[in-house]
């Protein structure tokens, strides 16, 4: 037995301290999901709400045998789905190819940056993640549209004679993705390339190396904790985003998020919707289970 | 009991004669006693089958190279971690279940662990107001704790306004200000500078003595707890080693382990040839005639394997061959000379290849023809100066 | 690390990279004050949207809301986020740690029409009427993770032996760590707390699957809204909420910076 002696008043309150977030997280994390795979196995209903009832104490073999496979046969029969779930991966994958482009080099200026920029250069890349989210994605409409700012920009200086059409389409969601989630990026990033030793891009310099091959061979293969972590971070929310493809991509940009919100909302099809939650949440967990594995050996690695 | 030596007259082991000896009364009863207590970190003992006495007012050292457990034990006492095995007792209370709140033990911790948020007077006073003292009471404690350590005047500064040596004075004093039955401290030397050390070596010794507090010290400082303790405890992997004043420790060293660590000495090794007038002759391969051993409390048999311990200090180092008939002559050429300046060490290659650290103390500041490097040298030591180790 | 050359290349991929965050929220607060209708030509000088913005009942209604919705969220996320924190760092392996662990890291990558829906699903099996409390706990689930992130980071990094020091005095357990814990965790502990209530403020779809009569926030109504079209008095309010975060960030930097130059000042 490891640690102070306590007595028993003391050892049962501090047993509370795991307790309490457990129950919390138990009750409004893990039973949903519960909840969510039983309806997904129900029929429909045109009732308030509108499905069967999520458990009948008394009727339990009737119950049993009222869930069916129903919906997610319906899921894996009509190619919409099948379509929305590879165009969300690719969309989401293509996203965060984008975003490490784009957030590497910011990450690596910030870490090669004087110590004493540094709080305030994470302040800035902070700055816009508090800011609403909602907000931000409504400034690019504003920017892409035919009438858009950035249309004005370039017609008023003469580079395009008629406007570009990037509303409304897969790029724009793209543009909208990395936009969002660049803070996401650019932080792990950041932590992992600040712990780098700048010695040992000297030490390959010394022996030979280009600039261009160091940083191959010895930055990116020692800050690649930082590039898995911001990877997950960013791809896994991208698969299931909603907000951006409903503001700035078209009817044709196909993403299960917003499938799952349609079945919702306007179809009023709660059980396919928990099904198509359902099936995206088997599309994720793998890449889930693995940045919980990185967090956690991660948190038992310090001393 | 020792038996009778070749000398009737009693005789002090080292130099200093120690007054305070509660331990060597057989009516005394220890304030602490850790009885058989075992401790495990996964498949590593820290603590094997370890028991002590500590006696009230004793200036105790926990003494060992790290790894050997001393910090496990101290922290045993002191509450935070609990034995597997054996029992703890502290005033004849059984400490087992007690959490450290609970505990009259205080411990200065080696990183001092200053609350940082906290003024130097809020940290003294941070145990008082836990025992819900009245304020005023608390505040004149605080007082007199600051005079103690000479702080006074800096009662309203932070931790981190502080040099090194004062953040030391307030975690002592910060540690002593319940006047806790033990004070326990944990490296307290490591982080200071050599001067500062030696300077604080005493001031401990003086407040310690003052307050009439038990202190037990960990370190693995020889010199430290040589100076210090009245008693040292020496550990290793787990286990003691030996218990005894400095002075026995340094010339009454149990094991090879001991002599080795706590100093320098010379080891040679031999057999026993046999006992003459109380004496025993070891034949050893360094020197020429067998060795005669004035060690009068070892029990041995001819044949047997023995070494022995002979402190640098004690043998004597000129280049005249002595007088025959001397004892324990050894001769051989020196190999290399170390001054500094209040010394003079030696290293003599004996002819049979071993080497020999003479030192001696520069007596005058004057020396007509000193001994030089690859000089045939002769070395000597009296029977008495040398200890025979029994592991 | 000492800071090497910083070189032109890494200079210009800061400035673009701030540039690319920035232009927008830049654009959106210059064109608050645009006179015209049409929010992308620009009009004259006016502030007449911000008059606008006041006035509009339905969104000051929803504002008002969002903000106790976002208090209430984030100080129960605070609570158990750092309960969380506590025992992940300091309780080693207890029984269902693995569990925890994932139910922790989980919330912060889970796309959010699968949280939303589900918990809707839960509320309406429980039979509870959706609105105020039900986008509440909605919001503490989500955020309740990040606090714990961030809370935990701290943790690592802080001292026992201070703990240790504290109990060694005689404070027992709860007061080392109301007395000597938790005000030096404290600015993590606010940080999370920060988070929490901006991760509120801005959610939408947590928001919208679980929202009820009268409980309508302003992300919603912003919604709602843009899709019929850009709204000038949106860009008002969010150039207030981009003034407000802006100052709350920039204090907390200044006041951070100071109290970091402090301390290295005063420790030899």
């Amino acid at each position: 037995m490891r640690g102070p002696a306590q007595p028993l008043g003391a050892r049962l309150a501090s047993a509370l301290v795991p307790v309490v977030p457990y129950l919390w997280l138990g009750l409004f994390f893990l039973v949903p999901f519960l909840i969510v795979l039983k309806i997904s196995l129900s029929d429909a209903a045109v009732a308030q709400p509108p499905y069967a009832p999520v458990f009948d104490w008394a009727d339990w073999r009737g119950f049993i045998e009222g869930l069916d496979l129903e919906n997610f046969e319906l899921l894996l029969s009509d190619s919409l789905y099948f379509d929305a779930t590879l165009s969300s991966l690719r969309i989401a994958a293509v996203s965060t190819g984008l975003l490490l482009l784009v957030g590497y080099p910011i990450a690596y200026a910030m870490a090669r940056a004087p110590v004493s920029w540094r709080p305030v250069l994470i302040a800035l890349v902070i700055l816009p993640f508090w800011t609403s989210f909602l907000i931000r994605i409504y400034a690019w409409v504003a920017i892409l549209k035919p009438e858009g700012f950035l249309n004005q920009a370039l017609m008023g200086l003469g580079l395009l004679s008629e406007p570009l059409d990037i509303l409304n389409t897969e790029a724009a969601v793209f543009i909208g993705i990395v936009y969002a989630y660049l803070p996401f990026m650019v932080l792990p990033l950041y932590a992992a390339l600040e712990k780098l030793d700048p010695s040992l891009t000297e030490a390959a310099l010394d022996l030979g190396s280009t600039p261009l091959r160091a940083f191959w061979q010895i930055t990116v293969p020692l800050s690649w904790p930082g590039i898995v972590a911001g990877s997950l971070l960013c791809f896994i929310p991208a698969v299931g985003e909603f907000v951006i493809p409903d503001l700035l991509g078209g009817s044709e940009t196909l993403m299960i998020g917003r499938q799952l919100w349609s079945e919702f909302f306007s179809n009023r099809d709660w059980p396919l919707a928990s099904a198509v939650a359902i099936l995206l949440l088997l599309i994720l967990v793998v890449p889930i289970v693995i940045y919980r594995d990185i967090e956690a050996r991660r948190l038992e690695a310090r001393p | 009991m020792p038996k009778p030596s070749a000398s009737a007259k009693r005789r002090s082991v080292g130099a200093v004669r120690a007054s305070f000896a509660p331990w060597a009364d057989p009516g005394a009863v220890p304030l602490i006693r850790v009885a058989s207590v075992t401790k495990r970190f996964g498949d590593a003992v820290a603590v094997d089958d370890l028991s002590l006495d500590i006696y009230g007012g004793e200036f105790f050292c926990l003494l060992g190279p790290s790894g050997c457990g001393k910090t496990t034990l101290m922290r045993m006492i002191a509450g935070f971690e609990q034995p597997d095995t054996g029992t703890l007792t502290l005033a004849g209370q059984n400490l087992a279940g007690v959490p450290p709140y609970r505990r009259p033990v205080n411990m200065m911790f080696q990183s001092y662990a200053l609350f940082p948020h906290m003024s130097v007077e809020r940290n003294i006073a941070f145990g008082l107001r836990q025992d819900r003292l009245p304020k005023d009471e608390i505040a004149a404690r605080v007082a007199e704790m600051l005079r103690l350590v000479q702080l006074e005047g800096l009662a309203g500064r932070r931790p981190d306004q502080l040099s090194g040596g004062q953040r030391q004075r307030v975690a002592l004093a910060r540690a002593l200000a319940k006047r806790p039955k033990v004070l326990l401290l944990d490296e307290p030397l490591a982080a200071l500078d050599k001067k500062l050390r030696e300077e604080t070596q005493f001031e401990l010794m003086d407040i310690q003595h003052e307050l009439g507090m038990t202190f037990i010290v960990v370190t693995h400082d020889q010199e430290e707890a040589m100076t210090m303790a009245d008693r040292i405890a020496v550990m290793d992997r787990g286990r003691i080693v030996q218990v005894a004043t400095p002075g026995e420790i340094y010339e009454q060293p149990k094991t090879r382990f001991i002599a080795e660590f706590v100093g320098d000495v010379n080891i040679i090794e031999g057999q026993v040839a046999g006992q003459e007038a109380g004496l025993w002759r070891v034949a050893a391969s360094p020197a020429g005639a067998p060795l005669t051993i004035d060690d009068p409390d070892e029990v041995l048999h001819s044949g047997q394997a023995v070494a022995i311990a002979v402190r640098p200090e004690k043998m004597v180092i000129q280049r005249e061959p002595f007088p025959a008939g001397r004892p324990n002559v050894l001769t051989g050429t020196v190999w290399d000379i170390g001054y500094l300046g209040d010394w003079t060490v030696y290293r003599v290659k004996l002819d049979t290849g071993a080497i020999m650290r003479v030192s001696r103390a520069n007596a005058s500041r004057f020396v007509e023809a000193p001994i030089d490097w690859d000089e045939r040298v002769s070395i000597a030591f009296a029977p008495d100066a040398a200890v025979i180790l029994s592991r | 690390m000492t800071a090497r050359r910083f070189s032109l290349f890494n200079a210009t991929s800061l400035a673009l990279g701030f540039a690319f965050l920035y232009l927008p929220i830049l654009l959106l607060v210059v064109y608050s004050f645009n006179d015209s209708r049409l929010v992308t030509v620009w009009g004259g000088f006016s502030t007449r949207w911000y008059g606008a913005l006041i006035q509009n009942e339905p969104l000051m209604e929803a504002a008002w809301i969002t903000v106790r919705i976002a208090f209430v969220s984030a100080a129960l996320a605070t609570v158990l986020g750092t309960l969380a924190a506590l025992a992940l760092t300091r309780y080693g392996r207890f029984p269902g740690r693995r569990l925890f662990t994932g139910m922790v890291y989980a919330p912060m990558v889970m796309p959010e029409v699968i949280t939303g829906l589900a918990l809707l699903l839960f509320f309406v099996a429980v039979n509870l009427d959706r609105g105020f409390w039900t986008v509440s706990l909605a919001h503490t689930t989500l955020t309740l993770c990040f606090v714990t992130v961030v809370v935990q980071a701290r943790l690592v990094s802080f001292d026992r032996s201070l703990e240790e020091a504290a109990m060694d005095l005689g404070a027992p357990p709860l007061r080392t760590f109301l007395f000597v814990t938790l005000p030096l965790i404290a600015p993590s502990v606010i940080a999370g707390f920060l988070l929490a209530f901006t991760l509120s403020l801005d959610d939408l779809v947590l928001a919208s699957f679980n929202t009820g009569p009268g409980a309508t926030t302003l992300p919603i109504r912003i919604y709602s809204q843009v899709r019929l079209g850009l709204s000038p008095e949106v860009n008002a309010a969010s150039t207030i909420l981009v003034g407000i975060v802006a100052f709350g960030v920039v204090t907390a930097t200044i006041l951070s910076k100071r109290s970091v130059l402090r301390s290295r000042r005063n420790a030899h």
